[in-house]
């Protein structure tokens, strides 16, 4: 191709115009992440929670679970539980090593991230993240692939393998119960106030206060303030945090930016791959005519 | 009345000869004793059940799938291992269709065929795999999940099955006698091959950026950004040797298929295909260096899971390499043959590594498949070569269609 003004001008045009649609893109990222955090959120201070597990028992009867396991049994504590389809949050004790040190209990479910892996994994949007905080399953459309099962870096939702027709089983945050304006189920009924319901950005003020009036208590940290680009469930806890279970290797890159390279190059590629093809397609037919022209001249001397 | 007759009588002319190959149904079932067809027989007695009694009592009964370990064997041999090899299709119409390499086009349509069965059966593995099989079309027609790598997967892998049943239909048209609708279709599979290779690039490396969600579950060895790369890459190299050895089992088992000037030809052919593989083979394993590189995990290379790794990369990535490229400069078929199976052994490794072997590494609860995932898988593969014979016997394929000899398009 001879790139006269005209074409120069098209394609300059056409690179500032394409440059331009990039830029809304980042500004409304911005935007959904400032949303969240105006979102509703829990924050769990462990040095509360006394082990009741009443969480657990009002967890099932507002999502009409089986009830919990050994209620009002210690022994409970003594295997490390995980969700499952029939229960969405579990307390466990700490991973302690001796018998002098305090136990102190921990209490898992979704933890409702900012910005969720399995949100951004779905091909269907079973999952979505709701701009009030809760990130929520809609089983009409799940088709049951479990790219969520591989995204999530919580292993969180759990998949029915028992059922022929199955469902993506998982804690909702009670968004039913928050729209009437009824708190989650777990966070209203906890005797201790281990568990506080509140909109996150408040949530962490609250955090960060007691951490500051109690340095030597608390660990310096803040679980789900950064990690995974942030969290909707928050903890605070004064025993190191791997002894409550808790991955401390997850990375503060909220999840949907690792596909976000690969995605955007997709455009790309559908754009100029087609000119490259078929620019190569012209340039081997010309070869051939070329050729065959030759060929012909070739003959015609001999 | 009469015409009733021989409307019937025509009818069984016809499926005689287009459906039972030119015998009697009888002479045709009795053709059928074959080992191979005993053996496939066998195998779907047992399979077909398998498959029917997942479906009837879930996945958990019939699979080793966990909380832990979401998928298994027939995602990654199925469907990440069954997408690569179906490579072969568009890697040999973009070499002779886009690069003009005419003397590749006695292999194209079996390489064609050989992927849009894949594909085909890829689908057929997902649906057993998938919790809600019936909502397959879902993310095309339904519900948009656009920031998901398994959504682009999606819709790759629907526009490119739709592609490469385009790019095959000259050869049913010729096989049916229609010889209008062919003209028609042979001008439509030159534009399917284009958006074929466009579909091919992006969702070979769809399929290894799925994995980009998983960065604390893969092996920080084969976890790096560029595994979109090294799928697409790899997916060139599976595609050059899955034809070898493919185009090497079928001049052997359909023999009366192809006059003897081909059997010439494919040796040249084999040759070519591997020199092409060899190349790619050295590109994708400096970018596999790359990768170590760029990780910086080498104390991980001094552990059982390391050593593995190096067994993929160096016996299965990097010895082909050298095999390949000596095959070729001493002209030695049977050595380049040889070492295809051995790449395309090595890119299902691949594939099962990420999927499985490297994936959750960490985590006690490992996944290991049972036997009626392994019976499955083989069944669905079964089923594919059944099909890849039954059209082959049937359709201009390995041979010309004596109607349009030599015209090449």
């Amino acid at each position: 191709m001879k790139i006269n003004r005209r074409t120069f001008l098209k394609l300059a045009g056409a690179t500032g115009a394409a440059g331009m649609m990039s830029r809304p893109r980042k500004a409304r990222a911005a935007g959904l992440a400032r949303l969240s955090d105006n979102s509703y959120a829990v924050l769990v201070d462990t040095t509360l929670c006394v082990g009741c597990r009443a969480c657990e028992a009002a967890c099932s009867e507002a999502n009409r679970l089986p009830e919990p396991v050994m209620p009002g049994d210690q022994a409970v504590f003594e295997k490390e539980r995980s969700t499952s389809p029939q229960s969405y949050t579990v307390v466990n004790r700490s991973r302690n090593t001796n018998e002098k040190e305090t136990p102190r209990f921990v209490k898992s479910q979704c933890m409702h991230c900012v910005q969720p892996a399995c949100a951004s994994a779905c091909p269907v949007r079973a999952l979505v993240k709701s701009p009030e905080g809760p990130v929520v399953y809609q089983q009409d459309r799940c088709i049951g692939c479990r790219y969520c099962m591989v995204a999530c870096p919580f292993g969180i939702p759990k998949f029915e393998y028992e059922k022929a027709v199955p469902s993506i089983r998982k804690c909702s945050f009670c968004a039913e119960r928050q729209k009437q304006g009824k708190l989650p189920a777990c966070a209203e009924v906890c005797p201790t106030g281990a568990l506080k319901f509140g909109k996150r950005e408040e949530l962490l003020e609250i955090a960060r206060t007691r951490i500051y009036q109690n340095p030597d208590r608390y660990i310096h940290h803040i679980y789900g303030e950064h990690e995974v680009g942030g969290t909707g469930w928050l903890y605070i806890t004064d025993v190191p945090f791997e002894k409550l279970g808790f991955r401390m290797d997850l990375g503060t890159t909220s999840y949907p930016e690792f596909t976000w390279p690969f995605l955007s190059a997709v455009p790309f590629v559908l754009m100029l791959w087609p000119p490259f093809l078929m620019g190569i397609y012209a340039f081997t037919k010309n070869r051939e005519k070329t050729t065959e022209a030759g060929e012909k001249k070739e003959a015609r001397y001999e | 009345m009469n015409e009733t007759v021989e409307r019937t009588v025509g009818r069984r002319a016809l499926a005689r000869e287009k459906l039972w190959m030119g015998l009697s149904l009888r002479e045709y079932l009795r053709g059928l004793a074959t080992p191979f067809d005993i053996v496939a027989a066998l195998i779907l007695a047992v399979g077909l059940p398998v498959i029917a009694y997942r479906f009837a009592y879930g996945l958990g009964a019939a699979t080793n799938l966990s909380q832990t370990n979401p998928w298994g064997l027939w995602i990654g041999l199925d469907v990440l291992s069954g997408v690569a090899l179906a490579a072969g299709g568009y890697v040999l119409a973009s070499t002779v269709y886009l690069f003009g390499l005419k003397q590749f086009y006695p292999v194209l349509r079996a390489a064609i065929l050989t992927g849009f069965l894949g594909y085909f059966f890829v689908v057929v593995g997902l649906l057993v795999d998938l919790g809600r099989p019936w909502r397959i079309p879902y993310p095309v027609f339904y519900s948009y999940g656009v920031t998901s790598v398994m959504f682009l997967v999606a819709w790759h892998v629907f526009l490119y099955l739709t592609c490469q049943f385009l790019e095959f239909c000259p050869a049913v048209f010729e096989w049916l006698g229609w010889k209008n609708v062919r003209q028609w279709a042979v001008r439509m599979a030159i534009a399917a091959t284009v958006f074929g290779v466009i579909l091919s690039t992006l969702h070979q490396s769809a399929l290894g950026a799925l994995f980009l969600m998983a960065p604390t579950k893969l092996h920080p060895l084969w976890y790096t950004p560029f595994i979109p790369i090294y799928f697409f890459i790899s997916s060139i190299i599976a595609g050059l040797t899955m034809v070898i050895v493919e185009s090497a089992l079928s001049h052997r088992v359909f023999q009366d298929q192809i006059d003897p000037q081909r059997h010439v030809n494919l040796d040249e052919i084999t040759l070519g295909l591997g020199k092409a593989a060899s190349v790619a083979l050295f590109t994708y394993f400096f970018l596999r260096l790359l990768g170590i590189v760029d990780g910086g995990h080498w104390d991980l290379l001094d552990t059982p899971l390391g050593y593995w790794f190096l067994v993929e990369l160096l016996g299965f990535v990097l010895l082909p390499c050298f095999l390949l490229a000596h095959g070729v400069r001493e002209r030695n078929v049977r050595l380049v043959r040889g070492t295809a199976l051995l790449t395309v052994i090595g890119i299902v490794i691949n594939r099962l590594n990420v999927s499985l072997v490297a994936f959750n590494w960490n985590v006690a609860d490992r996944y290991f498949p049972n036997w009626m995932e392994v019976v499955t898988s083989v069944t669905i593969i079964t089923l594919g070569l059944i099909t890849f014979r039954w059209i082959v016997n049937r359709m201009p394929v390995l041979r010309e269609h004596p109607d349009y000899r030599g015209t090449h398009s």
